[in-house]
């Protein structure tokens, strides 16, 4: 079964320490030149979560801040993983997808690949890996919360049973008329584990719209399951054609002897005799 | 004319002329090597200008899916003279052989200073990413350039390792077959490496039929190349394909286009996108420019009387290779420019390994038109013909 977090942006108050907890866990840098938190907070090799801060409307038509935690959203069918061509990255049971460096070859393909524009490279390195949220996975396999859930003092983030989480998302947005009638990241894309309810329109946070519910690899698979049988058909095609248009050179050469045999026939007679004579 | 600074090397009968243009080629390509080499030890950080906006650059752009589709003439003439044996092209098989051979060397290269973890290259021939285009990329490019190694093999053998030439000749059908069959996968796979970036590539290039397009266009570009080639080839080498050969591969590669053209149009109005192209705007600019004087109008010049005369195909030469650069660029730069937020232009250190690239392949054709038999090469006439012709 596949594990999620539920996050509801109207609790956010943009304190950070989903971020900081995030560094101390993968032991990652702080980033002097990018913050991790605030307007111009940015996802990058050493920050793998950030909480941006928007100026909105809220409902009363009130000037509001709203807090965005931005990380890796663990599809239920990554792009990023199905485009590794040597299974660098690879979703495991509890819907974390995981990345293997050893595995990698730093072709950047998943960078290109992500609909949320999530794996980073590490450009100032001479070996450069991908990096990108893990979901703390070995935090989850031991049934514990990733580091920024647990550490979050305001309760924003829930982590369970994605399908339990996604019913108690609904419930709530029915239930409250302050949310707004969606749960972003139940169709994204094919669904991912984490989810969010808000009561700004999820655009306006930065959230990338118009994603569409069809699962991004399906485009790719679509195209690869003809390949095999292209590469057969086109085989044998290709020998036919070489045995046929070889066979007819051949036949117009023959035809072409016979007729020029014909005009020097004589010729050919002509030299038996001067042999017998 | 030129005889006074041209010079030539000789040792142990390889034979290098040495010309101010080849002098020039020498000094870009080294100062690549220099460049190519500081890549690989210190990083991308210090030479260019990618980040996390643009992880894919001129490298990917220009040396790999450009340079995979320049290359193209080698698969589409084997097509057309070993396959179809349509023997009147012999002539130019040889030719657009060694520049396809060169093409995916440089590609490779290309493609390995290009990925970070370059010591890890090897990777996917063991860890199978299967459910990804880039995999089949991968391996077909690596099979393809194998097998044109083994195809050249049957030329080298002429020279050196005499006793091998009856296997290479004999092995030669089979090679030629599978030397199409992979051509044709990867040529539209790198069409469908982006098929799943459907939310960044502009719509006016992303569409379900990216690998066909990649693949047809691969195709025409063969024997355009093969018309600017031998213009070079002709002027540096004295080496001139009757006119009567060229006419005939523009046809055929000019009712590609024809096909192309149409098919993107359809492809446009079936998608409801085709306004999109006269906006005015970057993207619709540089679509119409690609369209227009990349497809029409070489396909205007193939069947009008300029197909006949030399200059007319140079110009069809020209245009429909530049037509193709432009769709590799279109599709990696201009239709990525209104989804990434940040900016991106190649650095001089980029130029000059791509350039650098470009001048290392100039110079290994070179050096091989030189000491192998590529020009002369007809299979009907005995061998002391060929001999006679290459000395004179």
């Amino acid at each position: 079964m596949s594990k999620g977090v539920l996050v509801d942006i109207t609790k956010c108050i943009g304190c950070g320490s989903c971020t900081v907890a995030c560094k101390m866990w993968n032991k990652l840098e702080y980033d002097q030149n990018v913050s991790s938190i605030g307007e111009t907070a940015k996802l990058n090799d050493k920050n793998w979560t950030v909480v941006t801060r928007t100026s909105a409307q809220d409902s009363k038509g009130q000037a509001v801040w709203r807090f965005a935690k931005q990380q890796c959203m663990h599809c239920l069918e990554p792009a990023c993983a199905s485009a590794c061509f040597s299974r660098a990255l690879q979703r495991n049971a509890d819907g974390a997808v995981e990345y293997y460096p050893d595995l990698c070859v730093g072709c950047r393909y998943c960078m290109i690949a992500c609909p949320f524009d999530v794996p980073k490279y590490e450009w100032s390195k001479a070996a450069p890996l991908i990096t990108k949220c893990q979901l703390c996975s070995t935090r989850v396999a031991k049934g514990e919360a990733p580091a920024c859930v647990a550490v979050c003092p305001t309760g924003v983030m829930k982590f369970g049973d994605r399908q339990e989480l996604l019913q108690e998302a609904h419930q709530l947005i029915r239930r409250e008329d302050l949310y707004l009638k969606t749960v972003y990241g139940e169709k994204e894309v094919g669904g991912t584990c984490w989810l969010y309810i808000s009561d700004i329109p999820f655009d306006q946070l930065g959230f990338k719209s118009g994603l569409g519910s069809v699962a991004l690899p399906s485009y790719t698979h679509s195209f690869l399951k003809n390949v095999p049988i292209i590469a057969l058909g086109w085989g044998v095609l290709l020998t036919g054609m070489s045995f046929y248009a070889r066979r007819r050179n051949e036949l117009a050469k023959a035809r072409q002897e016979r007729l020029a045999g014909k005009n020097g026939e004589g010729d050919a007679d002509a030299d038996d005799f001067d042999e017998e004579a | 004319m030129q005889t006074t600074s041209m010079k030539r090397l000789e040792l142990f009968g390889w034979k290098f002329t040495i010309t101010p243009a080849r002098k020039i080629l020498t000094i870009i390509a080294a100062l690549s090597i220099g460049a190519m080499a500081i890549r690989l030890i210190t990083g991308f950080s210090l030479l260019t200008n990618l980040n996390d906006d643009w992880p894919w650059g001129l490298w990917i752009a220009f040396d790999v899916l450009t340079g995979v589709a320049l290359a193209g003439g080698g698969y589409s003439t084997a097509l057309i003279v070993h396959i179809l044996h349509r023997d009147k092209y012999h002539p130019v098989a040889r030719g657009a052989l060694l520049t396809s051979l060169l093409g995916y060397i440089l590609v490779m290269a290309g493609l390995f200073l290009d990925i970070g973890q370059w010591f890890n290259f090897w990777r996917p021939f063991v860890s199978w990413g299967h459910a990804s285009v880039l995999f089949e990329v991968f391996w077909c490019i690596s099979i393809y350039t194998t097998i044109q190694v083994l195809e050249f093999g049957e030329i080298v053998t002429e020279k050196i390792g005499l006793r091998l030439h009856r296997f290479f000749k004999k092995i030669l059908p089979v090679l030629m077959i599978i030397g199409v069959v992979f051509p044709t996968l990867h040529q539209s796979s790198l069409g469908a490496l982006f098929l799943i970036a459907v939310h960044k590539v502009y719509p006016l290039w992303w569409t379900e039929y990216l690998p066909v397009f990649f693949l047809m266009s691969s195709f025409f570009i063969g024997p355009a190349m093969v018309c600017v080639e031998s213009a070079l080839a002709g002027k540096f080498f004295g080496h001139k394909v009757s006119l009567n050969v060229l006419t005939g591969l523009a046809r055929i590669s000019g009712r590609m286009m024809v096909l192309y053209l149409g098919l993107k149009i359809y492809d446009l109005i079936e998608r409801g996108q085709w306004q999109l192209a006269f906006l005015g705007n970057l993207e619709g600019n540089m679509f119409l420019l690609e369209m227009i004087a990349g497809v029409a109008l070489p396909i205007g010049i193939v069947f009008s009387r300029y197909g006949k005369t030399r200059k007319g195909l140079l110009v069809y030469g020209v245009l429909t290779s530049g037509g193709v650069i432009l769709n590799r660029m279109n599709t990696v730069f201009t239709s990525m420019v209104s989804y990434s937020s940040g900016a991106y232009f190649p650095s001089i250190w980029e130029f000059i390994v791509s350039i650098g690239l470009i001048a290392i392949g100039c110079l290994l054709y070179s050096f091989i038109v030189e000491n192998f038999n590529i020009f002369d090469h007809h299979p009907s006439q005995p061998k002391d013909e060929n001999t006679k012709n290459l000395s004179a």
